[in-house]
């Protein structure tokens, strides 16, 4: 990416590069080689970009009509539902952006784990991914915080009160949270304030992600190295531009029929009555994204040990190019990774489900041994498959299975088969 | 070799890098603590400390709830029933073992923090497999003292400071 020799055409153009070249950035990104078998998998990150955007403009825009405190928040929400123009469908598209910005960060992160895109030499794009990922989830909780409604207050309590499990100093760190003794109006008012700020960490975040993506370049559904440019490589404007578009256009298809169609269905009925610190409501349960998680805080009879198990379940991720020790990046060569992969795809879903079922009985059973499960995959599958398992030839480009009468035939058709089923 | 040596040695010039790093670490830590603390309860927050409650017109099994520094209270006037089973509990069973002497001092009367220690939601009165409280979140279970007998939470509920004023006024912090 770096030898670059662009020069603009124009007069004006050449001075105005020589002094700040962002016309040399603007060809990189157009010229920008990308492997000519990028499936539409491939495309969830310009979705994310949308769905980044589409919170910061459409939060920008409800924060003017917010009042972020804890007695005027509600009916704020109200007024901006029933008053403001359009502050209906700024606040149904917010408020589903949310779900759509995780929906599409899951598909995104389980294309990776499918097609080993955290391995050599990715492993910067990974963590910084993951740190996004953390920083969305911040942003969210958050923000569910503000229209303070009960399930935002008591959403609040709980999540505050995890801190509190920490040894010695647990107390005085919920206390510091919170701005008093318990989830008030000092909390609200900085929750906001934060859930603001986030945004735009997250914003500078991708450029870095985006940056060092574009240092080795895009991992493929085949895995292998290739070299940039080559007859495996195709500009990124306008073949990538044009997929990318039309897959954006689907998924504001599902994006629109919630806004349109099922606004609330994504929410709690509890949240449209305002927040009362006396009264619990009698099921908590945080947004369908945070679901896993909190099946594995429950899943552990121990405070602090349940609050370890939960964090460990999301940074054990960052850890993951070190876990998984196998050289083959792609799924589509490795048989039996794949069907680890999808017990692990399923395993997720389940704990997702029991994480919105009450923590007794078969659901407490299924949590536990989902939650084992969830963890073994990383410390002791992944490890071991990666010497234990025979993984089919890998092709030496992409194009040469392709154009036939390869020994790697097999493989590729292989590959096709199983992209499909994937779709 | 021997000018490999006196780089090695401690010079003048290490003690000015080492007493300006000093300083300046100083002068971060002196900036950073005001942006750190004004997070902290503030003083309109730290004056509501206390509460008084009028108790006459509560009868035994009945309870109230207050509100203390945006918590909530339990003010529990306990039956015969109730105390018995409180204190006919072997301490040693306890998870968090604490006698209902200590809890209740005036037997009658519990007064405690109607927090559940686990992760703060409000335990529901008169319900659970003890017949004291049961928190719906994550499904802890309290006996008539308000001690952990099942469930996640890892104490019993806490007893704020409180003292009765009169028989009829109960005084909270």
């Amino acid at each position: 990416m770096s030898d670059h020799k662009y020069t603009p055409s124009s007069k004006f153009g050449k001075w105005f590069n020589d002094r700040l070249p962002l016309l040399t950035l603007a060809n990189h990104l157009t010229d920008y080689p990308t492997p000519k078998n990028l499936n539409y998998w491939w495309t969830f990150g310009g979705i994310l970009t949308f769905c980044l955007i589409t919170q910061i403009v459409t939060g920008l825009v409800l924060a003017m009509h917010y009042i972020a405190h804890a007695d005027m928040a509600f009916s704020s929400v109200e007024h901006i539902m029933r008053d403001v123009n359009y502050g209906w469908l700024l606040r149904y598209v917010h408020a589903n952006g949310a779900s759509m910005f995780f929906l599409a960060v899951y598909i995104h992160i389980f294309r990776s784990l499918f097609y080993g895109s955290y391995k050599s030499p990715r492993e910067i794009i990974w963590i910084l991914g993951i740190i996004i990922y953390l920083l969305m989830m911040a942003a969210a909780f958050m923000g569910y915080v503000l229209p303070w409604g009960q399930m935002s207050f008591w959403g609040a309590t709980v999540i505050t009160n995890l801190f509190s499990a920490i040894p010695l100093v647990g107390e005085s760190i919920t206390t510091w949270l919170w701005g008093g003794y318990s989830v008030d109006n000092p909390t609200l008012t900085r929750f906001f304030t934060l859930h603001y700020l986030i945004p735009f960490l997250i914003l500078g975040l991708v450029v870095l992600h985006i940056w060092a993506l574009h240092v080795p370049g895009n991992n493929n559904p085949v895995g292998i190295d290739i070299k940039k440019p080559s007859k495996d490589t195709v500009p990124f404007h306008p073949y990538i531009v044009i997929k990318d578009a039309f897959a954006l256009l689907m998924f504001c298809i599902v994006f629109a029929l919630f806004v349109f169609y099922q606004p609330n269905i994504l929410g709690h009925a509890d949240n449209y009555i305002e927040a009362d610190p006396l009264v619990t409501p009698a099921h908590i349960v945080p947004e369908w994204y945070l679901l896993p998680f909190y099946a594995i805080l429950r899943s552990v009879p121990d405070k602090l040990m349940g609050v370890v198990a939960m964090l460990s379940a999301i940074l054990i991720l960052a850890a993951l190019p070190w876990l998984d020790t196998s050289k083959v990046r792609s799924a589509v060569f490795r048989p039996l990774f794949r069907q680890f992969y999808w017990i692990l795809v399923a395993d997720v879903l389940i704990l997702g489900y029991v994480g919105a079922m009450p923590a007794e009985g078969l659901y407490l059973l299924i949590a536990r041994v989902a939650t084992a499960y969830y963890f073994a995959h990383f410390l002791i599958i992944l490890p071991v498959l990666g010497w234990k398992e025979k993984t089919t030839p890998l092709p030496l480009s992409i194009t040469e299975p392709v154009l036939g009468g390869s020994p790697n035939l097999a493989a590729a058709r292989n590959d096709e088969k199983i992209e499909k089923i994937i779709k | 070799m021997s000018d490999q040596k006196d780089e090695k040695k401690t010079n003048r010039r290490d003690f000015l890098f080492t007493a300006t790093a000093a300083a300046g670490a100083v002068g971060v830590g002196a900036a950073v603590w005001p942006l750190v603390d004004q997070m902290n309860p503030d003083a309109s927050v730290k004056a509501l400390a206390s509460t008084e409650v009028d108790v006459s017109s509560m009868q035994p099994g009945q309870s109230l709830t207050v509100l203390w520094r945006g918590k909530p209270v339990f003010i529990k006037r306990r039956t015969d029933d109730e105390i018995k089973k409180a204190r006919a509990v072997d301490i040693n069973d306890l998870k968090h073992p604490e006698k209902d002497e200590d809890r209740a001092k005036n037997p009658e009367w519990l007064v405690m923090l109607g927090i559940c220690t686990h992760l703060g939601c409000v335990p529901l009165t008169d319900k659970g497999d003890y017949d004291g409280w049961f928190c719906p979140c994550h499904g802890s279970h309290y006996d008539t003292s308000g001690r952990i007998r099942k469930g996640p939470a890892p104490t019993n509920m806490e007893i704020p400071k409180y003292e009765f004023v009169n028989t009829n006024t109960i005084k909270i912090g």
